[in-house]
């Protein structure tokens, strides 16, 4: 049989391709979502504990925020997903446990990126901000967070590429992600190589192109910099 | 009001600072009028931006007093924002926000503290801008502007605000030789105008000239204050002289 008859007949002729396409959509589902919600919670642990740092009343917050940070960076993700899957989520459907767990991992790590962005700009744009007037909050929003963000979309961008590689264990909960559906269709077929090839291609593909998106993206900041 | 009758703004009563236990400002007192033009001069170390910082809570005092417009301020209770928004600062570093026009940098605390619309904020930092002779880099951003042309634009942003009393915090010492004129063409302008300004400089000639009081602040205490012509033309202390034979 001829490679092409063998990749008909893997993906074709059996229908597996919907399955691979279905993955494909779960996977970028879960990295994206998982995203979203570790910029929020890592900029918000990350904004909590500016704010508490050197406060008394507020230390509180400061010890939460690390103990967050320090559990989660000290827990393999698997073992998180499964934790959440089985105990602390029982019953709620694979793809938003793998979204929320994910979002959750990423966002303590998101954390230490923010900080690093928000003590990156200098200290006079805040007091330039409050010698204005604007509370403390309102030139964290408005002067300091939006130049924090701006130094750390690099690292942002990395830690995307991060998540969608590690998102390729939410097999684990019952989840056909990309990698899970590649591996039913080499279970179905016993055909191993074809399917996990065209697996491992898609992923590299994807980080591939969003390193491109993330340098194009990078020069158009270099030249703003320029510009300001 | 009457320009000549003397109307307390501000009051400075035993302020003191440290850094780490280590005494910078050991007990100031000082009052300053509507209207007063005073310089703050002094070596390095001696206390003097700490002690402009004190005055809009920039940095917490330790000790002492100010009263401002008839409130404490080192009271817990004081909205610090409030009054803040009264006091204009200018930064040794401009301090202005990169990521926004040179129009944002002026309008954005107005607007977002609700002084004024964006409309009436614009057309008032329009006309300022054309005051300093800057009305076309409004949709300029900050590093397309010499140090001079920041450091107007900075000054611009604090009176936007329309404040009751500037605060400078050595405002010309990170700039070019040749762009200090500007600036303090600009201050002197100001002053002129009778806007109550409190100045921490080395630009000697600067306090001589536009200054009514002069205040040399040695090792974290007043050592002699007065008239320019005073401080400058008949200095007391042996400090004062050693320091002007320095810096004169």
């Amino acid at each position: 049989m001829s490679w092409f008859a063998k990749l008909h007949e893997t993906f074709i002729a059996t229908g597996h391709y919907k399955l691979i396409l279905n993955g494909f959509k779960n996977t970028i589902i879960i990295t994206l979502g998982a995203l979203l919600i570790g910029v929020v919670i890592g900029s918000v642990i990350a904004i909590a504990k500016y704010f508490s740092e050197g406060v008394p009343s507020l230390k509180v917050v400061d010890v939460i925020c690390d103990f967050y940070v320090t559990v989660i960076r000290g827990i393999p993700v698997v073992v998180l997903l499964l934790i959440f899957y089985f105990i602390v989520l029982t019953g709620v459907e694979g793809v938003p446990v793998a979204i929320l767990t994910f979002g959750i991992n990423s966002g303590a790590y998101m954390a230490e990126v923010v900080r690093s962005g928000i003590n990156a700009v200098d200290k006079g744009q805040m007091e330039a901000g409050r010698s204005l007037g604007l509370s403390k909050m309102q030139a964290m929003r408005k002067i300091v967070f939006p130049q924090a963000i701006r130094n750390i979309l690099p690292a942002i961008g990395n830690e995307m590429i991060a998540l969608l590689k590690e998102t390729s264990v939410a097999g684990y909960v019952a989840v056909v992600d990309l990698t899970r559906a590649g591996n039913l269709v080499r279970n179905n077929t016993f055909d191993a190589i074809n399917p996990l090839m065209l697996v491992a291609l898609v992923y590299l593909i994807l980080v591939v192109g969003l390193t491109r998106l993330l340098k194009v993206f990078e020069r158009k900041l270099a030249r703003s910099d320029k510009r300001n | 009001m009457n320009a000549t009758a003397k109307e307390k703004l501000i009051t400075v009563t035993g302020l003191e600072k440290q850094f780490g236990g280590v005494p910078v400002l050991c007990g100031i007192d000082v009052e300053i009028d509507r209207g007063d033009v005073i310089c703050v001069i002094g070596p390095s170390g001696s206390g003097k931006s700490t002690f402009l910082r004190c005055l809009n809570l920039l940095e917490k005092p330790n000790g002492g007093s100010i009263v401002f417009e008839g409130d404490e301020l080192t009271d817990k209770k004081t909205d610090v924002n409030r009054h803040r928004q009264k006091m204009g600062m200018v930064f040794q570093q401009f301090n202005l926000f990169p990521h926004m026009t040179v129009l944002d940098n002026l309008t954005c605390a107005p607007v977002m503290l609700k002084k004024f619309t964006k409309e009436e904020a614009e057309e008032k930092a329009m006309t300022l801008l054309a005051r300093v002779g800057l009305a076309d880099r409004a949709a300029s951003y900050p590093n397309q502007l010499s140090g001079g042309q920041k450091q107007r634009v900075a000054i611009v942003r604090a009176l936007c605000m329309e404040p009751d009393v500037m605060l400078f915090d050595e405002p010309t010492s990170a700039l070019d030789p040749e762009m200090v004129g500007e600036v303090l063409d600009v201050m002197k302008e100001l002053a002129e105008s009778g806007m109550t300004m409190v100045v921490v400089t080395h630009e000697m000639g600067f306090a001589r000239e536009v200054s009514n009081r002069v205040i040399f602040l040695d090792e974290g205490v007043i050592a002699e204050e007065g008239t320019p012509a005073e401080v400058f033309g008949n200095p007391k202390s042996e400090r004062l002289k050693s320091f002007l034979s320095k810096v004169l």
